[in-house]
This record gives structure tokens, sequence and C-alpha cells, in this order.
């Protein structure tokens, strides 16, 4: 079977129309409201919102499209066999972190360089000096750390990434490879990989979240944020992948990866959305129960108090019935995790809830009750799904969509639950 | 003692290369098997001896929600009626301090709940006996019994079984249920029972 794939028409026509109404959302809130214009936190609304935007929606993409990396590392570092028959698809998704990255980091730059204090108030120096907690976090939370930091870990997701997917590609023209051979292929692959894992640990599983989002409530702090941040994505980037599977299956494509594929991907994100809720309830529980104020302010913004209800408390609940109870109830049953519908369904709602979990984690801090959910706000979604689809029909037309040399390869074409 | 005495062939292979072909063919031959013993689990025989998908699962999800109920109900009513205290100025109804209990009890009650029922299905249980067709079915050998109905013709099904690739077949009379009791002393009153 020919396993090169070639773009439908369909699949360019979309991705260039959600491209398009992209960057028109982009130039209409670019003319409309007028980014570039200062003011302190609640002054220039339109234009913190601008900015809020595009950084809550660049980091959840950001995160998302690279834990797909993560989950080829993992597998690989596990010995995993079974996703080998579809591993062309996560290293296809991965392969947007660079553009992804490069877009994310000039957004922070703009911010921090810009001076954006009705994003991330810590960057005002006045604030800073006169604020005991601020200024003991001054050592972390300032303009350098943050831009040498962030370049670090977008340039390390990017070469790391880059040499797994190379390495990957390096065995479609190398053949078919004996046993000497293959053992010190795995032995690479998995020393890469856990390269790739330990910086992934030390930037998306604990600083980058801290600086990137958690700074927006600078005084606030949560132990289990990072934990919290890296689940939603990679809870997401699992739904990408199963998106994406299904999409090429449904194209006739990768004609080893069966039901029994997608149950194991189903068993991920069920998996992974338990683990998501286990998270959040771990950070809202213990704060809740110790009841101090410092900590209780980051909920209160969001939910209320038992008088005044927030402006944020649907949309509070509503992101834990659609990434916890929904997930739970749906991919509980083996024959939804074996059904291309019910996946597909849930992969959707699954990315759209942790679109709307950043949304709640970004818009707070920012607009407060400002926050708006419009157009705008969804053609700048847009404009990232439209780059990612970019970028992995880019990526998966140029390569063989089977690693087919990958001495795993058996064990995943027989590989049954 | 439950079931009954039936009467069965017994065939023992020494390759489930073999013994996948030969569930195939006894099934579509019309005979009746009644089970397979084997060392270790198969993937896949169960598919092949045709039967159907457990419901164990389905058992566990009730005993889950049973435990959930269990909880709340239980708590609910000890903090808000029963002996309403005070603490840490916390509402009565706290419902963020009680979800790790209910989430133990839901734990709990489908755990223990599916082993018993899983206990139950398999007839496993301290003090009950169950024929075994054959010893070996432990240690190397793949045992499958076909149940003898009327129709059953021993002498050509032995054939069957021996053109299937069974290395050693026999006759035997058992109780397909499981008892309490002793298995030599039982064993005598089925063959004086059936006079075999």
């Amino acid at each position: 079977m020919n396993h090169n794939f070639e773009l439908p028409g369909s699949y360019k026509k979309w991705t260039w129309g959600l491209i398009i109404a992209g960057v028109l959302a982009v130039l209409y809130g670019f003319i409309m409201f007028h980014p570039f214009e200062h003011g302190a936190h609640g002054t220039n609304l339109n234009s913190t919102r601008f900015w809020a935007v595009l950084l809550q929606n660049s980091v959840y993409w950001l995160l998302t499209v690279n834990a797909a990396m993560f989950f080829i590392c993992v597998t690989t570092m596990a010995m995993g066999g079974w996703q080998v028959a579809m591993r062309r698809v996560p290293e296809a998704i991965s392969s947007v972190v660079p553009i992804l990255g490069l877009i994310t980091f000039v957004i922070l730059m703009a911010i921090v360089w810009g001076g954006r204090t009705d994003i991330y108030h810590w960057l005002d120096k006045d604030v800073v000096a006169n604020d005991k907690i601020l200024s003991g976090k001054a050592g972390f939370l300032n303009p350098m750390f943050f831009t040498i930091w962030s370049a670090i870990s977008v340039l390390l997701w990017w070469l790391l990434g880059r040499k797994m997917r190379s390495l990957s590609l390096e065995t479609d023209k190398n053949g078919q490879m004996d046993y000497e051979t293959g053992k010190r292929w795995i032995w690479k692959n998995t020393v890469w990989a856990s390269l790739f894992t330990v910086f992934f640990g030390l930037s998306v599983a604990s600083t980058v979240p801290w600086l990137w989002l958690m700074s927006i409530d600078p005084h606030w702090y949560s132990t289990m944020y990072s934990w919290y941040t890296f689940a939603s994505t990679f809870v997401s980037g699992l739904s990408l992948i199963a998106l994406f599977v299904i999409y090429l299956k449904n194209r006739g494509q990768l004609e080893y990866v069966t039901e029994e594929h997608l149950h194991d991907v189903g068993k991920f994100m069920f998996a992974f959305s338990v683990f998501w809720t286990y998270l959040w309830f771990s950070q809202y529980m213990l704060i809740w129960y110790s009841n101090q104020p410092e900590e209780t302010k980051y909920f209160i913004e969001r939910i209320g108090t038992a008088d005044k209800a927030g402006p944020y408390r649907g949309l509070f609940f509503f992101n834990l019935i659609v990434n916890f109870v929904c997930p739970l109830l749906i991919l509980m049953k083996r024959s939804t995790k074996r059904s291309w519908t019910m996946m597909t369904f849930t992969a959707v709602l699954i990315i759209f809830g942790h679109w709307i979990d950043f949304y709640q984690m970004v818009m707070p801090g920012t607009l407060g009750e400002h926050a708006e959910m419009m157009p705008f706000e969804f053609g700048v979604a847009s404009l990232f799904i439209g780059i990612i689809m970019w970028g992995v029909g880019n990526y998966l037309s140029k390569h063989s969509l089977l690693a087919k040399y990958h001495p795993f390869l058996k064990e995943s074409m027989i590989h049954h639950t | 003692m439950a079931g009954g005495i039936k009467k069965f062939v017994v065939g023992s292979f020494e390759d489930e290369k073999v013994l996948f072909p030969a569930v195939k063919n006894v099934r579509r031959a019309g005979y009746k098997i009644h089970d397979v013993y084997t060392p270790f689990p198969i993937h896949g025989l169960d598919h092949a001896m045709g039967i159907r998908e457990t419901s164990l699962h389905t058992a566990g999800f009730i005993y889950a929600i049973t435990g959930t109920t269990t909880a709340l109900t239980c708590m609910s009513w000890i903090f808000t009626k029963d002996w309403p205290l005070n603490i840490g100025g916390k509402p009565h109804f706290a419902l963020p301090a009680w979800i790790p209990i209910t989430f133990e009890l839901t734990v709990l009650f489908s755990a223990v709940g599916m082993v018993l029922t899983f206990c139950y299905l398999c007839q496993l249980s301290p003090f009950v006996k169950k024929h075994h067709f054959s010893p070996r079915a432990t240690d190397d050998h793949f045992v499958m019994a076909i149940e003898c109905t009327e129709k059953t013709n021993d002498a050509e099904l032995q054939n069957f079984l021996q053109n299937a690739g069974a290395k050693e077949i026999n006759v035997q009379v058992a109780e397909t249920g499981w008892w309490l009791g002793r298995y030599d002393r039982d064993q005598k009153l089925y063959r004086e029972e059936k006079g075999y």
C-alpha cells in the first residue's frame, strides 16, 4: 500500500479558510482595539483584551502541540510498541512547535517589553518596589529572566523535538534494521526521548506555566498549577492526535491502525481527563479548606462569594462538566472508545473544554468582569487551529505515513487490547 | 450439588496453535463445548469459543454508584441533620471536603463488589469443589471438554477430536456445577449412579 498522503482539496480549503478568518480577526483587533495604547490595569480594556486573548490562545495551542512530542517520548521510554503504526501523526503535530513557539515568543515579548502591566502587573517597577511579596519574587518574575527562560524553553522543545523526528525519519531511508542496529537505534531514541522528557518536566510541568500564566496573578501561587496546566494540555494534545488519526483513517490511510489503537488513545484521554480533575480538585480543595484570604482570592475572582456570584461562575463549573463529567461518562464504556464517531465527538469536546479552561485561567486576572467571548476570541483560536492544520498537513504530505522500518512495527500491527 | 451429572468427551491438546482451529472445527461441526481449560489465559480464546462479553464492568459501575450514593447520603445526613458540627466555620453541607471520602467509597464498593462477583462468576470460593477434567490443565495441556447430548455419537466425536489434533481423549461423567464435598467419594458416587 502507498503510505504517501496527498492533501485533499477540502483540507487545504479548511486550512486557509481558518487562517484567513483568524488573520482577519487579528487585523480587526489590531485596528479596533489599539493594542499599543498603554494603560494601567482596567483602564484600557480593549487593548488588554487583544493581548489577553492572544496570550491565552498562543500558550494553549503551543503547549497542546508540544504535548504530542511528550506523548512520543513517554511511549518511547516505556518501550511502547502499540503507537508505532500511528507514530507519524504525533510527529506531524509536534512539527508545528517551532512555528507556534515563535508566535508565542513574539507575543510574550510584546507583552513583557511593551510594558503591559495590565497583563503582568509585576512589570511595573514602582509597584514591585513597594510590594513586599512582589519584590520577594522579583528574582524570578523579571523581564530578563522571563525572556531568557522562555527563549530557552521554546528553543529546546524545538531542537529536541526535531532530533526525535529526524531519528524517526532516518529509518525510512536506512531500510530494514537487523537486530543489533535496531537495538542501537532504540537506545538512541530512548536517550533523546528522556532528554526531552527531563526538559519537559523542567519547563511545562514547572517553570513555564508559572511564568506565562500564574504570574498574571502574581500575589497568588499554587504548587498544583503547573501540573494542572500540563494535564490540561496533555489531554488536549491526545485529543488532537486522536482527531488526526481518525481523519487519516477516514481518508483510507493508516492501514495498520485499527479500533485497538483508537481504544488505547481513548484510554489515555479518559485517564488524563481524570488526572486533570484530580489536580483541579486538589488545588481547589486545599485552598477552600485552609481558607486564607490571599489564596482564596483566586477563586473568588472566578466563582464569587456566597453573597455575590462572580462573572466566571458559569464558565468555572462548565469547565468541570465538559472536562470531567463528559469524558468520564462518555469514555467509560469500552464501545465508545472503539467508536470512531464518539471518539471524534469527545476529542472535539475536550479540546474546546480545555480552551475554555485556559480562558478562565487568563481572563479573570487581566480583564476581570469585562471579558468577552465574541467572534474575535473564536477568530484568534481559528487562526491557531489553521496554522496547526497547515503544519500537520505539510509534514504528513512530505513524509511516509508509516514508520515502516521501526523495529516495533510488528508489535503495533498485531496489537490488541 | 448444583448443576447436573453429564457425560463429556474430553480432549487434551499440547499446543495452542492446534487448539484454536480445533475449537473452530468442533463448533462448526455442531458439538457443544462445555469449556476449555488452559494453563494460562489465552488471548482471543473467548471469541473463538463464542462466549459473550462479560458484564462484570457493568456490575462494577453499579457498585461504584452505590458507593457514591452511600457516601454522600451518609455524610450529608450526619453533618446536616444528625450531628451538625462547626468545623472551621465551614458550611455544614461541605461538599468539597466530602469528595475524597466519596471517591474512596466509590472505589472500595466497586473493587470489593467486583472481586466478589468475579469469584461468584468463576465459582471460586473456599470449600467449593469443581470437577477437574484433567490435572494437566494446570500444567501443560489445553483441555477441551465437550458435552454429550442425546444426539452425540461418542465414538464419532472421539474420532473427530483425534483428527483435530488432540493428544489424549477420554470420556468422563461429571458434575457440571460446583459442590461442597470430597472428589474421591463423589466421583465414585457418579459412577455408581450412572452405572459406568
